[in-house]
């Protein structure tokens, strides 16, 4: 029996080679003259499936439509995470809404570009083209799962995010045969220009320095320098240089030395007993694993803050198991409307120590 | 790995070294076998008893050897340098197997010099930026460990054995090609730099950050090893007088798409597989990523899987949100792609402390995306004087070029900047000749000179003058 498998599976796999071999020799005839047996045509069904770009003319746009309510639903529940109810979260990314007025749609510039007025610049002040919303929600969003949107989904969301800009109304229902019209009332849609010497290498810059060797200031005037508080905001200086050679690193968790330090490097003091930090255990890892974009030790941002988590589950039994279940699955309603994403990425380990960190802090 | 081993061995050498015996000469092996023991073993010969008194008095004199490394230099008068009166571990020892480390680290030593994130760039680390450590590099090449990262949706480490890439569009034949395919292709090996647009953007406003780490840092310089994209968009037949733009799109989660203009790029822009003579790091694009010479580094996209030619720009989202220049007047400045000149000291640089007065190089990198580097002058009064420094070959196109200048400080405060000149004659501006025109909200494509400041106590840190 185990020969006649054997050979079963051999025949099989000869029989697959030679197929494989003919359709390779098939589609390499029908290209390369300058290099035959490099490459092969392009099946219409795999071009299909990659060419998933939208471009301002809307070639590339799939036939659809979505509705500002359906993209609302989609967006509670995929994207509010990140970007907010309203499309104006600022905690993890830059906003997307807000901003643009009703004139800006009849201009179409974003009047608060050139008063300041707009502390944020959010997506909806600066992107000229409907075409770029939907191109860019369709290949890459939800952030965590990308393609994983159809394209009456995006219709849907990027119905929404116009709709909170109110560029349409909320009973607007966007589709392939009205984005174009749509694209006529974007407010920054005359904002852009390529008018500038940067887009060709052979393009002509806006700038020049001077060339002067001598005597070219009357005096030289320091305009901005780093806060003194801010001196270890980078962390300590003296571990991102060698703790050897004529260039050290400025101890930054001490204040400045008053004398040179001698060539010995003597006056170091410290040069011998810093080296570099390795952060290791469950903050790194709530760190690396994007857990702080939404959640901090003491604050609520996104999420609850990781002393609020603590406090409310203190004392209560198979705690740790139960928000080990929230972490992997997500969940909604404890902390208010804003779901947390599941995080299926992550091991049991890791899992386990992250929670029992957040719940115990160790 | 490395890191844990730099702990212990600081750990001996506190273990080993009290503070007051530091700068003290330590005794060299033969002094630890008294003499008494020498005409013991001289008229008896060896045994195992005597053995252990020679075996305890020579690892104390390793342990004295150890203490040595950290001790200050300063010796009493007519002895002499530890490190060189006393045997060291590596003379008297035997060393580690060839291969031990297949791959090769770098030393223990080195462990500092890493890619840094700068601390609330960013709340998300696989949508953020790694900067490389310019202040501890020589010469021009980038260590490829030590490149940059910047991603827009993380980072995989992608198969290559099922690695495509298709050229679609205006072209006679959309085809497809795998890694053994495009490796059988003639292949160019080039240095170029890569800038990302938003290199020292965040000084647009003021001093911003400490050190060039992480105000120059989105900067690395390697040989790229590829096909020229030319060969492919012609063996593909591609419409080249009308298809005038290619889209450029990546394999990763934000499938990144970048609007190539081909009138300028066609002739030196490199599908490229290979950096520094190994292949493509995963987080620099394995096992393909696309090169542009000159061009901002986001428009060489990464994990490179479709080539698209086309007859206008894409005004994708990295096209129309980001990587846009805001002026004063409100407009924005699309498709700013060529990296100006520029340059920067790197040592010394910010957040670094001299140690003492006298002679040093002064060194630092130039860079420009149209062409190659002419000169370099450096000012050490803070724009005032200049002098010309040197130029290290090679000075090739689009490609760091390392500049030297002899420098004798003499303890007083002093302000070092340099100024590259290209071979078009432009010349790098002053951050005020860039903000007079562009204001100081663009964010990106910031070439002012640098100015670093040095205290007379020899600490350096970042000012920005006028």
């Amino acid at each position: 029996m185990y020969k006649l498998d054997n050979l079963f599976a051999r025949l099989t796999v000869a029989g697959l080679a030679v197929l494989s071999i003919q359709v390779a020799y098939a589609q390499n005839t029908q290209g390369s003259v300058k290099f035959p047996g490099i490459g092969r045509n392009a099946t219409p069904a795999e071009v299909m499936a990659w060419d998933i770009d939208v471009r301002p003319d809307f070639k590339g746009l799939p036939k659809g439509s979505g509705s500002v309510e359906q993209g609302q639903a989609i967006w509670e529940s995929k994207c509010a995470s990140c970007h907010g109810v309203f499309g104006e979260s600022n905690e993890i990314f830059t906003p997307i809404a807000g901003g643009t007025t009703a004139d800006d749609v009849k201009t179409g510039r974003v009047a608060s570009l050139a008063d300041r007025k707009q502390p944020q610049r959010t997506t909806l002040m600066k992107v000229p083209t409907v075409s770029t919303l939907w191109d860019y929600i369709y290949r890459a969003m939800p952030w965590n799962a990308p393609r994983s949107l159809t394209p009456d989904d995006t219709y849907a969301l990027v119905a929404f995010i116009l709709s909170l800009g109110e560029i349409v109304p909320d009973d607007f229902v966007l589709s392939n045969t009205n984005i174009a019209d749509v694209q006529k009332k974007m407010p920054n849609r005359n904002g852009m220009t390529r008018n500038h010497g940067f887009w060709s290498v052979n393009g002509k810059p806006d700038v020049n320095g001077s060339s002067c060797m001598t005597n070219c200031v009357k005096f030289v005037q320091i305009g901005s320098t780093l806060p003194d508080f801010a001196r270890n905001a980078h962390g300590n200086i003296a571990e991102q240089n060698r703790l050897y050679g004529p260039y050290r690193g400025s101890d930054s968790t001490k204040p400045p030395i008053d004398k040179l330090p001698g060539s010995s490097a003597e006056g170091l003091a410290h040069a011998a007993d810093t080296h570099a930090a390795t952060t290791k255990g469950p903050a790194a890892l709530f760190k690396n694993e994007n857990c702080s974009a939404c959640h901090a030790p003491n604050a609520k941002l996104v999420g609850p803050s990781i002393a609020d988590i603590a406090a409310k589950y203190k004392g209560q039994s198979g705690a740790q198991e139960k928000l080990m279940a929230k972490v992997k699955n997500g969940g909604s309603g404890v902390w208010g409307a804003i779901p947390m994403p599941p995080q299926s990425q992550l091991s049991d380990e890791d899992r386990a120590t992250l929670v029992r960190w957040v719940l115990t802090g160790q | 790995m490395t890191k844990k081993q730099i702990e212990l061995s600081a750990e001996d050498i506190s273990a080993v070294e009290k503070p007051a015996n530091r700068a003290r000469l330590v005794k060299a092996p033969e002094h630890f076998i008294s003499q008494e023991l020498i005409a013991d073993i001289n008229s008896n010969g060896l045994d195992e008893t005597r053995r252990g008194f020679l075996r305890k008095g020579f690892l104390s004199a390793i342990g004295g050897a150890a203490a040595g490394l950290a001790a200050p230099m300063a010796f009493a008068a007519g002895e002499g340098d530890p490190a060189i009166l006393e045997k060291q571990e590596w003379q008297t020892t035997l060393g580690k197997n060839v291969a031990t480390m297949p791959y090769g680290v770098p030393s223990i030593y080195e462990a500092n010099l890493i890619r840094r994130e700068s601390p609330g760039l960013t709340r998300v680390s696989a949508a953020s930026v790694a900067f490389t450590p310019l202040q501890g590099l020589f010469g021009t090449i980038t260590p490829n460990g030590l490149h940059f990262e910047r991603h827009h949706q993380g980072w995989y480490n992608l198969n290559p054995e099922t690695h495509r890439l298709m050229v679609n569009g205006m072209v006679k034949n959309a085809r497809v090609f795998t890694m053994n395919d495009l490796m059988r292709l003639p292949s160019v090996s080039r240095t170029h730099f890569i800038e990302c647009g938003a290199n020292t953007g965040l000084e647009w406003g003021n001093v911003a950050v400490p050190t060039v780490q992480y105000t120059h840092g989105m900067l690395s310089c390697c040989e790229f090893t590829g096909v020229p994209l030319k060969v492919l968009l012609e063996e593909c037949g591609a419409d080249l007088k009308k298809g005038k733009f290619l889209l450029a799109e990546g394999g990763d989660g934000s499938g990144m798409t970048r609007t190539i203009n081909l009138e300028s790029c066609l002739d030196d822009t490199i599908v490229a597989w290979s950096m520094n003579g190994e292949m493509l790091r995963p987080e620099n694009g394995f096992p393909l990523r696309l090169v542009v010479p000159g061009v901002q580094g986001v428009s060489w996209v990464k994990w490179l899987r479709r080539l698209e030619v086309g007859d206008m720009p894409w005004n994708a989202k990295d096209e129309a949100v980001h990587y846009i220049e805001l002026m004063p007047d409100g407009m924005h400045r699309q498709y700013a792609s060529i990296q100006e000149c520029k340059s920067v000291i790197t040592t010394p640089s910010g957040g670094q402390q001299l140690l003492d007065k006298g002679f040093y190089n002064v060194s630092g990198m130039a860079w420009s995306g149209r062409g190659k580097i002419r000169r370099v002058d450096v000012s050490f009064d803070g724009g005032n004087n200049w002098r010309t420094a040197r130029l290290e070959t090679p000075v090739l196109t689009k490609s760091i070029t390392r500049f030297n200048i002899d420098w004798v400080w003499d303890g007083s405060p002093a302000i070092l900047q340099s100024r590259a000149v290209d071979d078009t004659g432009y010349i790098q501006p002053s951050i005020k000749v860039l903000r007079d025109l562009r204001g100081n909200r663009s964010i990106y494509h910031n070439n002012a000179i640098q100015s670093w400041k040095l205290d007379s106590n020899g600490e350096v840190s970042n000012v920005q003058v006028g």
